[in-house]
């Protein structure tokens, strides 16, 4: 086993997970939900840092988009709907799982003695499956960024059970929150004069700016990092936004409940169609391969993209276009359905409560 | 000294998650167990991505050797050490985790959407989210509608 | 050339995270929300801004520049009204800005809330 180069990388390694643990540990000691939220935000702000020092880049945008932006905005609509902001504390109550998280934190730290030293690059885990998988993205997909490869070509059937998983999420959230508001929303009325004109006028510029943004980092998912989760995450952002600035009656408007919802259904339509089409043309399912017939592999221009002898790129390029196209879709429609379901059930519960 | 070096992140990871275990365990209030559950999932990942990492390597977004980043990367390493463990002249992290994680931390949100979702529905119907109360109260419902003998 | 452009650049990071670190130092011990904010701000434009610049002066002239000096208009868009937004809710929740002179108070003395007072 080789030791890990201990340099200025390790250094800042071992800085972030520091503060991780100091974030955890306020976590666990705070009693006000509202707190918790913010330091769990924090905590995923970190740990978005701590990727990009572990060279994952997808991850770290990954975790920076959701950690910061979706989870912080469905806890604040829970505790908003719970109206919980103190925890009760019982002292008896935290002896027993104190002891177990000792014992238990002991024994696994025992285990991790048999692991193979960090930053070794002859390890199993290194050395093998994902080594393969470096040396023959080349060949095979043609696409530089070896995650998008192996996330949507190598390894396209779980993603393919992930994005069913997100979809069956929406639905789930969707049934027990109920699809927006069932009372009409009042126009949004500014009671305090026009204070919010800052918020309006950035607002205005920046919701384009950060669809066009989402769009960018959709299609350039396999030449760097990037890739469809990541875009739906930022698209529903937006139209987050905009229902936080402008009122969640003009964002319903422009982007109804029911829409997202069947948008939901279509990337998930999508994706698995790109599979099937795949077994009509005569291979496996989501081989791309064979996503195109050999009359319309034989249409495109030699060369034209990566290797001459290696024309079957097109298909996989366009595979992985089309399922990361289905994986934006539900991903974007599954956050903007759960935040329609929280927030349409504040708007309920204010009502109900001015009503009474 | 030189196996906290070796091992310092996976101890870090099992501190994180051994946190987020006692926050599940020791609280009664629902979302705070929602929370405490978003930090395990997250220190999981922190686990995979420890364990994919190479040292002295680069992300694994395929770069020409010949290139000036190329270069530039492969002048700070051992040439045997490129040799080696490179792949066309750069040494890459392993993706495989990469991809896992990326995946996971979707899933992750939208199962804490669901819980969260849950607990609002659990607010609403007994008016409190500490599990303590919530047990009272559905032990009572239980006695009223099924009367003692 | 490159190696006084890394120096500097080096520099200018290393500045901007001192005023990051002055940024944080100011919300823990400023007495008053809207100080606070004042003093949170310091960490996007003074901070952000030096180490944006220091990054630019290290890599590549090239596309990386651009990248970087649109990462810098996005912060100075957003920072701003991200500020105006917070002191927006600080106001309409009831904290009103503590007026007159007062010395920080140290840790056997109560401190006095800002919330309300005209």
């Amino acid at each position: 086993m080789t030791a890990p180069i201990l340099d200025a990388n390790f250094a800042l390694n071992v800085a972030l997970l520091l503060m991780l643990v100091v974030l955890a540990f306020a976590v666990v000691r705070t009693r006000s939900l509202l707190a918790a939220i913010l330091l769990l935000t924090v905590f995923s702000l970190v740990s978005a840092t701590w990727l990009m020092v572990m060279d994952a880049a997808d991850v770290a945008f990954t975790e920076a988009v959701v950690g910061a932006g979706i989870s912080t905005i469905v806890a604040l609509g829970a505790i908003l709907l719970t109206r919980g902001e103190v925890v009760r504390v019982n002292w008896k109550r935290q002896v027993v799982p104190g002891l177990l998280a000792v014992i238990v934190g002991g024994m696994l730290i025992y285990a991790v003695s048999a692991l193979p030293d960090f930053g070794d690059p002859a390890s199993p885990a290194n050395s093998h499956v994902g080594r393969s998988y470096l040396e023959t993205t080349k060949h095979d997909i043609g696409a530089p960024n070896v995650v998008t490869a192996v996330l949507g070509s190598y390894r396209g059937f779980d993603t393919l059970g992930e994005t069913v998983v997100i979809f069956a999420a929406c639905i789930g959230v969707a049934l027990m929150l109920g699809f927006g508001p069932r009372a009409t929303l009042a126009p949004a009325v500014d009671t305090l004069g026009d204070h919010h004109v800052v918020l309006r006028v950035v607002a205005k510029l920046l919701i384009p700016l950060i669809i066009l943004f989402a769009l960018y980092v959709q299609f350039h998912g396999d030449l760097g990092a990037g890739g469809g989760f990541q875009a739906g995450v930022i698209m529903a952002v937006a139209i987050i936004l905009h229902a936080l600035v402008f009122g969640l009656r003009d964002t319903m408007a422009a982007v109804p409940a029911r829409v997202a919802r069947t948008v939901a259904v279509l990337g998930v339509v999508l994706y698995a169609g790109v599979g099937i089409v795949c077994i009509a043309n005569g291979g496996g399912f989501l081989d791309y391969d064979y996503l195109f017939t050999p009359q319309v592999e034989a249409m495109i221009p030699p060369g034209l993209l990566g290797d001459p002898d290696h024309v079957h790129h097109w298909g996989q390029h366009f595979g992985i276009l089309f399922i990361e196209l289905g994986v934006l879709m539900t991903v974007a429609a599954t956050m903007v359905t759960i935040f329609y379901g929280f927030a349409g059930r504040t708007v309920d519960a204010i009502e109900a409560r001015a009503r009474t | 000294m030189n196996w906290l070096a070796a091992h310092f992140n996976y101890v870090v990871v099992v501190i994180l998650m051994m946190a987020g275990l006692f926050i599940v365990f020791s609280t009664g209030n629902l979302i705070k167990r929602m929370i405490g559950l978003a930090l395990f999932q997250t220190s999981t990942g922190l686990f995979y991505i420890s364990l994919g990492k190479v040292s002295g390597a680069t992300s694994a977004i395929t770069l020409d050797a010949t290139s000036v980043d190329g270069k530039a990367l492969a002048a700070q390493l051992d040439p045997a050490y490129v040799e080696r463990f490179g792949v066309d002249g750069v040494v890459y992290s392993n993706p495989l985790p990469h991809v896992l994680i990326l995946t996971a931390i979707v899933v992750g949100v939208a199962t804490l959407a669901v819980g969260l979702a849950i607990a609002v529905r659990v607010r609403e119907a007994y008016g409190t989210v500490e599990a303590d109360e919530i047990e009272a109260l559905s032990r009572v419902t239980a006695e009223q509608a099924e009367p003692a003998p | 050339m490159v190696d006084a452009l890394n120096w500097i650049g080096g520099g200018f990071i290393v500045a901007g995270a001192l005023l990051s670190i002055l940024g944080a130092a100011g919300v823990l011990r400023f007495p008053d929300v809207y100080t606070r904010i004042h003093a949170a701000s310091l960490t996007d434009t003074g901070g952000a801004t030096l180490m944006l610049f220091g990054m630019g002066l290290l890599g590549p002239f090239g596309l990386i520049t651009l990248k970087l000096f649109l990462v810098w208009g996005f912060v100075m868009l957003t920072s701003p009204a991200a500020s105006n937004a917070l002191a927006n809710a600080a106001y309409s929740s009831g904290h009103r800005p503590r007026i007159g002179n007062f010395q920080i108070v140290g840790d056997d003395e109560p401190e006095p809330s800002s919330k309300g007072a005209p």
